[in-house]
């Protein structure tokens, strides 16, 4: 093993370690899309897919006879304190059945916030079934201070949601985004 | 080439000097044990402040915050400061002895890995004095706990892990360069020392991880700093994201942990039964196992965060199977001692002690892969017993038995084996003292990182504690002994042990300044 042979085996080595190095530091952030990719596919986590679209209504001869109770759960998130709560706490659809229901959110506050929806559907499984034609939070919602509003949903179940789900929660955490939204003048009322 | 033998170094330089710009790997590797044996003694002082705020319900001598300061940074300090520059210092040491090789591959990038360590840890140790408090969030770092509810000395912690990663990664491929590149003549890849082999595969770990544990740090800066939501709901972001990408890292970390451990009782075992090691190719077949495993387990720290039953089933077998090739090298070295002519040196007591007590951390290992016993034994004091037996019993006392074992070979003096003999009773004592309550206290429901408990864990937590003060105690002997065979004692021999095999034992006690600028005798390397 001679010197020049060992330290020019050397430079190759590093060289192929250090992108390796590189590479896994790349493959963490590469985790993150994966990740949603992932929840997106299986509902892991309980998250709901974005918007989904539909080119024509379901006609009513297509539903099934079975009912599908979906309850609806609001909750704030730390450091949010807005009135926030589901019109109706639940509703019975039969898969494919379009059903719009609505939540109140107020600002209680004297300045003007932002206000940011996070879904979960619980059990996971069933996340992926829920598929939401519309939504409040696929928007942020700014509020005046003390403005009341009415947000709806627009969703229907899947037909091809599983015999044994009989039952399913969709619940909202409403977080205050402001801070996030508008530097300065947000932050300085506060 | 020939530049390179006109400068002859015949031995260290004298003063401060040399140990700032040394490039020899013995010194290196005085410098990375010295550390880490000093952080260990500073993460162990962090451990006696949480045993005697345990040792009686109520609110004693700490206030709750300071108490998760104290779990988070023992945990961060034995982790990154104490073990792993512990095993990074006897690979410098070792390695190119066993390998008949005359130094480190990169000898400057090595010199650079360890001295950016005691800046990253005088960072981290920084944030205790600081007005926010040290980071309180637990070692695992949880997001939101470590963004949005962070203290503002989270930075510091953030780079801290920046740099002892670098440090580690620099490392490792120092290392991997070395053993591919600079074996002797004959020492081919299957007749290395076990020790080399689990230092190559974990080297490789460490590649593949540490990067992630960089990048899942800086995904936090950018979210505490920059309004990203890596973790952060509001944002789009998830939290169990966090989890994911911070175990993708954490799984093969303690193993990461634990193989050199392998590779040094693989070592000591077969030195005094005076045997062969039992199965050498299915010790190096069972390492690469579980390295692989190692990747395909970590959702088993997260089963109750809500995971398809499919998900928890597949990491629940996959978790199982680490057993296999952890019972073959257990069964490999029970059948080493096997009618051997065995003696109980301080090295060997150290090594059994690894080999029973690492495989009751094991098999507690395996009740926790039990996805439905694991919602009851999550984040309980059961799971503060199984990762404290497999670390201190097993990784700790197996740095401990790679000191006593190699110690003579370093200094050139034998060291007290009286004293040696009383370190050991007293750790295994106290080290059992200590944490086989903590199974029963989990068992009975007590939450792991809280200063203050319900009243019927007060007893188990009084004899835990009083194991940890013994134990901790104990430690001052180690310092003791090592200091006594630095001064002086009965003078080794080259050999120094009468079972010893291998090519550290060819070379003289003290091993001389450079050892194998001419490769040694291919006829003096044997297969293990």
């Amino acid at each position: 093993m001679a010197k020049p042979d060992s330290s020019s085996a050397n430079t190759r080595l590093v060289k192929k370690l250090l992108f390796a190095t590189v590479g896994m530091f790349g493959f963490g952030f590469a985790m993150v899309p994966m990740y949603d990719v992932i929840c997106d596919i299986t509902g892991l986590n309980g998250k709901t897919s974005g918007r989904y679209t539909v080119e024509s209504e379901v006609s009513p001869s297509t539903l099934e006879q079975r009912e599908i109770t979906v309850q609806f759960m609001a909750q704030n998130a730390a450091g949010m304190d807005w009135v926030f709560r589901a019109v109706d706490p639940q509703v019975k659809v039969k898969p494919g059945e379009v059903k719009v229901v609505s939540y109140l959110a107020k600002n209680t506050h004297d300045f003007e916030m932002t206000g940011q929806a996070i879904p979960s559907v619980a059990p996971n499984e069933a996340a992926q079934y829920l598929k939401k034609l519309e939504c409040f939070c696929f928007a942020e919602q700014v509020l005046a201070p003390g403005e009341e509003a009415e947000m709806a949903i627009r969703f229907f179940i899947d037909k091809d949601i599983p015999e044994h789900i009989s039952k399913l929660t969709l619940s909202y955490s409403l977080f205050d985004i402001t801070k996030d939204k508008k530097t300065g003048d947000a932050v300085a009322v506060r | 080439m020939s530049a390179a033998h006109d400068d002859h170094h015949h031995g260290p330089a004298k003063g401060l000097s040399r140990w700032l710009f040394t490039t020899n790997h013995k010194d290196i590797g005085t410098l990375y044990l010295w550390f880490s044996f000093a952080m260990f003694l500073l993460g162990g002082s962090f451990a006696m402040v949480i045993r005697a705020e345990l040792f009686q319900p109520g609110l004693q001598l700490i206030d709750p915050n300071f108490f998760n300061q104290m779990t988070t940074m023992h945990g961060l300090i034995m982790v990154f400061g104490a073990v792993m520059p512990a095993f990074v210092g006897l690979a410098n040491w070792m390695l190119p002895m066993m390998i008949g090789a005359p130094d480190m591959a990169l000898p400057r990038m090595n010199n650079w890995s360890f001295w950016i360590l005691p800046f990253a840890f005088a960072m981290l140790a920084s944030t205790l004095f600081m007005e926010s408090g040290a980071p309180n969030f637990g070692w695992t770092f949880y997001a939101p706990l470590s963004t949005t509810y962070a203290p503002s000395s989270v930075t510091f912690f953030i780079f801290a892990i920046h740099i002892m990663g670098a440090s580690s990664i620099m490392g490792s491929i120092n290392i991997i360069a070395t053993i591919l590149n600079l074996r002797a003549p004959g020492m081919t890849l299957m007749k290395m020392p076990l020790f080399v082999w689990t230092w190559l595969i974990t080297a490789y770990l460490l590649i593949a991880v540490m990067p992630v544990l960089a990048g899942v740090v800086t995904m936090m800066l950018f979210d505490i700093h920059f309004s990203t939501s890596f973790f952060s709901a509001a944002g789009g972001g998830d939290p169990v994201l966090f989890q994911h990408v911070f175990w993708f890292f954490g799984h093969p970390e303690v193993y990461i942990m634990i193989l050199p451990a392998f590779g040094v009782v693989s070592a000591i075992i077969p030195t005094f039964a005076r045997k062969r090691l039992f199965g050498y190719d299915s010790m190096v077949y069972a390492t690469a196992s579980i390295a692989f495993l190692s990747f395909i387990v970590w959702a088993h720290h997260m089963f109750t965060v809500g995971m398809p039953i499919a998900g928890e089933l597949f990491f629940m077998y996959a978790t199982m199977l680490i057993a296999v090739p952890t019972g073959v090298k257990v069964f490999n070295w029970v059948s080493t001692m096997f009618k051997g002519s065995m003696t109980f040196e301080t090295p060997m007591l150290f090594s059994i002690a690894f080999v029973v007590l690492f495989t009751m951390g094991g098999f507690t290992g395996l009740m926790l892969a039990i996805t439905p016993a694991d919602f009851q034994y999550h984040d309980t004091y059961f799971v503060v017993a199984h990762f404290h037996y497999v670390l201190v019993p097993g990784a700790v006392f197996s740095i401990m038995a790679a000191t006593y074992y190699w110690l003579p070979k370093w200094t050139g003096y034998m060291y007290d084996e009286r004293l040696g003999k009383l370190h050991f009773w007293m750790s295994f004592v106290g080290v059992n003292v200590l944490f086989f309550p903590q199974h029963f206290l989990g068992l009975a429901g007590m939450p792991r990182r809280i200063p203050d408990y319900a009243l019927q864990f007060a007893d188990f937590n009084w004899v835990s504690s009083v194991g940890g003060f013994l134990f901790g105690a104990s430690q001052l002997i180690l310092l003791v002994v090592v200091i006594k065979c630095i001064k002086g004692g009965k003078k080794a021999t080259a050999q120094v042990w009468e079972g010893a095999q291998g090519l550290e034992w060819t070379v003289d006690s003290p091993a001389p300044y450079h050892t194998f600028t001419t490769p040694p005798d291919p006829k003096l390397i044997h297969s293990q």
